[in-house]
């Protein structure tokens, strides 16, 4: 990701490359996801173990939104330390991805808890501490879009970015602590309240599998947006040298 | 070595030679006391502060139909919620008037360090939340019918909450006055963060409520510590970044 | 007493000042002319440390600001327009907390020089609020000189104030300014700059476009940069 390759017109070859990548890894992984891997066979009803199948995106969307909140932490750390554009642009881009899948986390989320638990939201450890992520994500958008200033914006949004993302993990302590009937995922036989299953090889592979088409995915994603970044940058300083001289 | 600016106080040298033993400490506390002091001619924030938080007691009251029997459950989240949201309007408060009046620069001009700064206006909101707690206290004892036996480990768990309230709330508060949307950010921003103090406190007045055996809290007590140490320690670190120009 | 080299100050692609470099020798009272934008007091607030250089270095009594700003801040007072003052507090409330900021020994005594010096004994009880603009100006004064720092740097010290009120506080700059002191001023008034000083500094366009003892001056032919 030179500079070079990241201006407008000029061809792209990382760009097409992952994009083409993604696209054939998500699709292969939609395959898995309703094709190849089995149904669940300890749910009762055809609808639950339909909806199952869901598992396989909610874990993934969770993997990459908390994943994306990492590199926004990463790259606050570096924009303190470098104080160049590079930095900020990754940590905004990183958090606007993350939101996306964070959404998508807990969008899942409900539609697996409806037939699964016959309720819409349950407040079981991973669905908390992803609506406390999202939140967190809403927080950094908001703290960017209220200051005009780059420099400060880019300094404050690396602080928070920092500040919060060390506390998820503490947060996931705490609220794993407070409520317990979320399933354990790739857990051999632990059934920890309702909705527990075992998981036979094939899921393995098929979750396995959507994780990392996921996270490609988000890079992917990451890179057309961080592109986006650079040239909403340039246009910026552009306009600042016509206006000053 | 600084000859040239010493020796060309050519009249009587005003301020010591070298600065005294104990002149940070000396200067956060100055830092407070100068907060306490403002806010003691006005009394407008903690007045604020203290009859919100009446508020939060009442309707809490009425919303819940709090009649014995589930009084006890509710109380502690009804006793954190109001501290919740007094603190926030506190935080809120505290750096406001640095920035109207243009006095941060003042403080940014001291020669002192400036985590000083930081740590004067930690212990100013933890004392001006402090006495809020103070007044809540009592007039939560009478309404939830509480014995008097739980008012030392209470004011324990409280001490503790606000601690780790604050700390990050003084960092926060100082990046969002310099925003559009102050109010509406700080409690955004600031939520999801200190998630893990609400739950540990809310916990732990549980227990203290409910006369629990110290072993089915500890862990709670241990989370709440790590979290004001560590976060402590992060927003301390963090502040000089917010402060700088 | 102050060098400043190389000094380049950008807010992200907006280069303020552009490799600025002078000297400042002790005792002199260099007034800092420019027209708004033109970068006065972004130079004058990385001089009191309160902002840091994108690029280029500051020496004050050859300390770099960037190494030993909190040490340095202790020999500098600034007097900027806004007040830095707290209102609900009084006078004297105020300079007390900032004696104890800058470990003025002797506080009291102190404070009640400077406060006669400015002309504002008898009101240091009451809050700054209700001190006119003029007064609240005098006591940033009394403020900034209260550690007898031997640098003064005033960032339009007249602003907001009204002719009567901007002479007398003419006068009291001049009678603080002579006391051995380094003085760094910015104005708009041209005339009671130029009769303060004894060198004269112009920025234009981020750059210093004129720098001369204050005598080689004319008012003219400083007219033609603000015209730009």
């Amino acid at each position: 990701m030179t500079a070079g390759t990241m201006h407008s017109g000029k061809r792209d070859i990382w760009g097409l490359v992952l994009t083409v990548v993604s696209g054939i890894m998500m699709i292969t992984g939609l395959y898995l996801a309703f094709v190849f891997a089995p149904p669940a066979m300890n749910l009762q009803t055809a609808v639950e173990r339909f909806t199952q199948r869901v598992l396989y995106f909610h874990v993934g969307a969770a993997w990459v939104g908390f994943f994306a909140f990492f590199v926004t932490f990463a790259a606050g750390i570096g924009y303190l330390a470098k104080r160049t554009f590079f930095w900020d642009n990754l940590a905004h881009s990183s958090v606007e991805i993350g939101l996306t899948f964070m959404t998508m986390v807990l969008v899942t989320g409900s539609i697996w808890a409806k037939p699964t638990w016959n309720t819409w939201w349950t407040w079981s450890p991973r669905l908390t501490i992803s609506a406390i992520g999202w939140l967190m994500y809403i927080g950094y958008l908001m703290l960017r879009s209220a200051i005009d200033n780059p420099a400060r914006r880019a300094r404050f949004a690396a602080v928070y970015g920092i500040v919060a993302f060390m506390s998820v993990p503490i947060n996931f302590m705490a609220i794993r602590w407070w409520r317990d009937i979320h399933p354990a995922v790739v857990a051999s036989g632990s059934n920890e309240g309702t909705g527990g299953f075992d998981m036979s090889p094939n899921m393995t592979a098929t979750l396995i599998f959507c994780v990392v088409a996921f996270t490609v995915f988000y890079f992917t994603l990451l890179y057309h947006r961080m592109r986006l970044g650079n040239v909403e940058h340039e246009v910026e300083t552009l306009k600042q040298k016509a206006m000053y001289r | 070595m600084p000859q040239n600016l010493s020796s060309s106080i050519t009249s009587d040298r005003v301020i010591s030679e070298h600065p005294p033993q104990f002149a940070y400490l000396h200067k956060v506390l100055a830092i407070a006391g100068k907060d306490i002091a403002a806010e003691l001619r006005t009394k407008e924030m903690m007045s604020a502060m203290f009859v919100f938080s009446l508020l939060v007691i009442f309707i809490f009251n009425f919303a819940f139909d709090l009649r014995t029997d589930n009084a006890n459950t509710l109380a502690p989240g009804v006793l954190w919620v109001a501290i919740a949201f007094a603190g926030m309007l506190g935080l809120g408060r505290s750096f406001i008037t640095e920035r109207d009046r243009g006095s941060l620069e003042g403080l940014l001009l001291a020669p002192v360090d400036r985590s000083a700064i930081y740590f004067g206006k930690f212990l100013g909101n933890v004392l001006f939340i402090s006495v809020v707690e103070v007044v809540i206290l009592p007039l939560f004892i009478v309404f939830f019918n509480q014995p008097l036996g739980i008012i030392v480990p209470l004011v324990g768990v409280i001490v503790l909450g606000t601690i780790g309230f604050a700390g990050v709330g003084t960092l926060f508060s100082a990046m969002v006055i310099h925003t559009r949307a102050r109010d509406v950010l700080l409690p955004i921003m600031l939520f999801p963060v200190v998630v893990p103090v609400l739950l540990s406190a809310v916990r732990l007045t549980a227990g203290i409520l409910d006369n629990l055996p110290f072993e089915d809290v500890q862990n709670w007590l241990g989370l709440l510590v790590a979290f004001d140490l560590i976060f402590l320690a992060v927003s301390y670190m963090m502040f000089e970044y917010v402060v700088e120009e | 007493m102050i060098k400043v080299r190389n000094l380049v100050k950008a807010f992200g692609t907006r280069v303020v000042l552009r490799n600025i470099s002078f000297d400042i020798e002790p005792g002199e009272f260099i007034t800092l002319l420019g027209v708004n934008g033109a970068g006065k007091t972004t130079l004058m607030s990385i001089v009191a440390t309160l902002s840091k250089p994108t690029a280029g270095k500051i020496f004050i009594g050859d300390m770099d600001t960037q190494q030993h700003a909190a040490y340095i801040r202790r020999y500098i007072g600034l007097v900027s327009h806004k007040t830095l003052l707290y209102d609900d507090l009084s006078g004297e409330q105020n300079l007390r907390f900032y004696a104890r900021m800058y470990d003025v020994e002797h506080p009291v005594e102190r404070i009640e020089t400077v406060l006669r010096q400015v002309g504002l004994w008898g009101r240091q009880k009451d809050p700054v609020r209700t001190y006119s603009r003029g007064m609240q100006q005098r006591l940033a004064i009394a403020r900034a000189i209260l550690h007898n720092p031997p640098i003064l740097l005033l960032d339009e010290p007249d602003t907001g104030l009204d002719q009567g009120a901007a002479s007398m506080l003419g006068e009291l700059l001049a009678a603080v300014g002579t006391a051995q002191r380094t003085v760094l001023m910015t104005t708009h008034n041209l005339e009671r700059g130029l009769s303060l000083g004894n060198r004269v500094l112009m920025l234009s366009d981020g750059k210093i476009a004129v720098d001369m003892p204050r005598e080689d001056v004319s008012i003219e032919a400083l007219a033609h940069y603000y015209q730009q």
